[in-house]
């Protein structure tokens, strides 16, 4: 039987994983199925009740991908109880009945080199160390031109004049990336479409809504998970500025950490687990630069952000910084979610033009 | 001149240190106050200044230093990250002492334990107590000395835990974390229902956490929390000898909604699943236990009349 691999689904990183798997490894990659309302659906009815929704999000492609016809899995993580997933995950699978392969990248809630590679050799015999570091090094790579591409989209996204011209050269972007021949190759797609970004027309005005937005994880990187939140705010004419993003998470957290610490030694002295201790960093840096509003995400029940929050707020009300929280969950209405997005922008925006006639004066 | 007073809140690390803290801390010269047992009113200080969405025991922990303050000249809050990569703990126990730095103005005495970076818990101490005049050699030869009663006095608690499965009443093994089985007001009132049904309750808590540590593989491999696995790993020892079994978790434990689960998936006994968030009432739970001890009951007589 020929093996058809499959695992869960996060913003636009599919392509990356996709286009790793597919160059060392000789077996079918299936892309995972677009996440709908039907994937939570499922994915929460088989999900314990408390579990953060990460999981329920997860678990509910899993299925759609086996439904399809995939036969081995692949899942990894880290951090809190992220860590944790893939045993009880596997679990539940099984008792629903499906025969897979549950490859799980993580040992002692950290990824382990050494057990990825004898996983993959079972998978694959004939994989090699060598193939499989130069196409891990593109992939990186990719990853850190996809996050940079799309910070520039998060600017300017809000004042494109022709609807839509960022995301469908992103769309295009991402389907010659998945082609790259090589590093090389790579690079110079990467340096085209970032000459083409910059001419794309835009209208943007002097001094443009600024927003941060911070939060957990997988909500703030899933846009299907956030009910697209992101772009909504930008809509009304909104510079959007975004820190996570897993570039950030696979290779500046380390060296980063300390130097978040550091700056914002009056507030937390220790690690908080998972994003939180970044994200309070980043609320008194936002603070600092003088950005208009804060945008907080998190899934509903993501313990380590629960315990930043009441250190955000106080940070918040230092500053005299606007911030919304939103905690979403499976059964969060989209249209209460557009409304408090509405009264945030009307309340950002009225402040803005109050301070500018205070400064006038 | 006037002992320095210490304020120790009597929720979560207090269950798993409080021997060493008692002891430690009045040999070497300090008063120490304890925050009463869990009540309404401690209750309703945490409530106060917790945020909704935080989980019971915190709320409860942020109550009980809600009460403590300015009845103290210090309050004991340690941060405690991991003892080696695969004895992690719960985020929350990480976080506590930042977000009671943050909510209140007291003056805090803090250690940090984290092996993966070389702060052992004797080191934490060392750093703690020298401020205040104490010789490390002092430190040193008292926290030895503590250390060694505490580890007879727990081989103790264990041997009785053990006898208790003996007994011929119908035994029901408690899984559940200890701030919270012991706690006045979350898990107290459920032990108690337990006990006027007539039941033997064994604690989970009260094995011996070496053994446990190893037995928990049984129940899940990449298990890599402590005291998730210390609670779990008695199941697979003492199986044979118990009835039934109660999981006791706090809303929204981050820890028990993926251990319990897994647990319950692949346990073939009678198991319950509580899950408490508020205890106002307690009619709920005397129905849901009353009805799962008769379930017990049965079952377990018609496996002595099979047997004969």
């Amino acid at each position: 039987m020929k093996k058809k691999i499959s695992f869960p689904q996060m913003g636009n990183y599919y392509i990356v994983a996709k286009y790793l798997f597919e160059h060392i490894l000789d077996a079918e990659i299936m892309t995972p199925p677009k996440i709908t309302s039907k994937t939570i659906e499922i994915g929460s009815k088989h999900s314990p009740d408390f579990v953060c929704t990460p999981f329920k999000y997860t678990l509910g492609t899993m299925i759609e991908s086996l439904e399809k016809g995939a036969n081995v899995l692949f899942q990894a993580g880290g951090g809190c109880r992220y860590g944790y997933y893939s045993e009880l995950q596997e679990e539940i699978l099984k008792e629903l009945g499906y025969e897979f392969t549950y490859i799980n990248f993580v040992s002692e809630g950290e990824n382990d080199l050494k057990k990825i590679y004898h996983y993959l050799k079972q998978i694959d015999p004939h994989f090699k160390i060598r193939k499989g570091l130069y196409y891990l090094f593109i992939a990186s790579k990719m990853v850190k031109y996809m996050d940079k591409i799309d910070d520039y989209i998060r600017l300017n996204i809000g004042f494109e004049i022709k609807k839509n011209s960022f995301q469908n050269l992103n769309q295009k972007m991402l389907k010659e990336f998945s082609k790259a021949r090589g590093y090389f190759h790579l690079r110079r797609i990467y340096h085209q479409y970032k000459k083409k970004f910059r001419k794309i027309e835009i209208q943007k005005p002097k001094h443009p809504l600024k927003v941060g937005i911070i939060g957990e994880l997988y909500t703030v990187m899933e846009p299907f998970s956030n009910y697209y939140l992101e772009i909504e705010m930008a809509r009304y004419g909104i510079e959007i500025k975004r820190y996570t993003n897993v570039h950030y998470l696979l290779f500046e957290k380390g060296k980063k950490i300390k130097k978040y610490l550091k700056y914002a030694r009056e507030y937390i002295h220790y690690k908080m687990g998972s994003d939180a201790a970044d994200n309070i960093a980043r609320t008194k840096y936002l603070c600092e630069q003088k950005y208009d509003g804060i945008i907080h995400i998190k899934s509903s029940f993501c313990t380590p952000e629960i315990g930043a929050m009441p250190i955000i707020n106080k940070i918040c009300k230092e500053y005299d910084m606007p911030i919304i929280f939103f905690s979403f969950d499976s059964s969060t209405s989209e249209v209460g979610i557009k409304t408090r997005c509405e009264a945030f922008y009307d309340m950002i925006e009225m402040r803005k033009k109050h301070e500018r006639l205070l400064s006038r004066n | 001149m006037d002992k320095i007073k210490i304020g120790i809140p009597r929720s979560m690390y207090y269950y798993y240190y409080k021997d060493l803290w008692i002891n430690l801390l009045k040999q070497l010269g300090f008063e120490i106050i304890i925050s009463p047992k869990t009540n309404k009113q401690i209750m309703n200080l945490g409530n106060q200044y917790a945020y909704d969405e935080m989980c019971l025991s915190l709320k409860n922990y942020i109550g009980h230093v809600a009460y403590l303050q300015g009845k103290c000249d210090y309050i004991l809050v340690p941060r405690i990250d991991n003892f080696g990569s695969d004895n992690q703990t719960c985020t929350n126990f990480l976080a506590t002492f930042d977000i009671i730095h943050n909510l209140f103005e007291e003056n805090l005495l803090n250690y940090n334990i984290d092996y993966n970076h070389h702060e052992t818990e004797l080191k934490g101490f060392i750093h703690l107590l020298k401020p205040f005049g104490i010789s490390k050699k002092e430190i040193v030869t008292t926290y030895l000395e503590v250390k060694e009663k505490i580890k007879v006095q727990q081989k103790n608690e264990v041997r009785t835990n053990l006898k208790k499965l003996n007994s011929l009443n119908i035994k029901i093994l408690i899984v559940g974390h200890p701030y919270n089985v012991y706690d006045d007001y979350i898990g107290k009132p459920i032990i108690k229902i337990l006990k006027q049904l007539q039941t033997e309750i064994i604690y989970s808590n009260l094995f011996n956490p070496k053994i446990a540590q190893e037995e928990s593989k049984k129940i899940s491999k990449t298990l890599y929390w402590k005291y998730s696995k210390e609670i779990i790993g008695c199941i697979p020892r003492i199986i044979g000898k118990i009835d039934g079994i109660i999981f006791l978790s706090t809303f929204p434990c981050g820890l028990d909604s993926l251990v319990n689960e897994l647990a319950i998936r692949k346990l073939k006994l009678p198991t319950l699943n509580l899950v408490i968030d508020d205890m106002d009432s307690l009619t709920g739970f005397e129905t849901r236990l009353e009805s799962f001890v008769d379930v017990v009951r049965e079952r377990k007589k018609q496996k002595n009349e099979e047997k004969n």
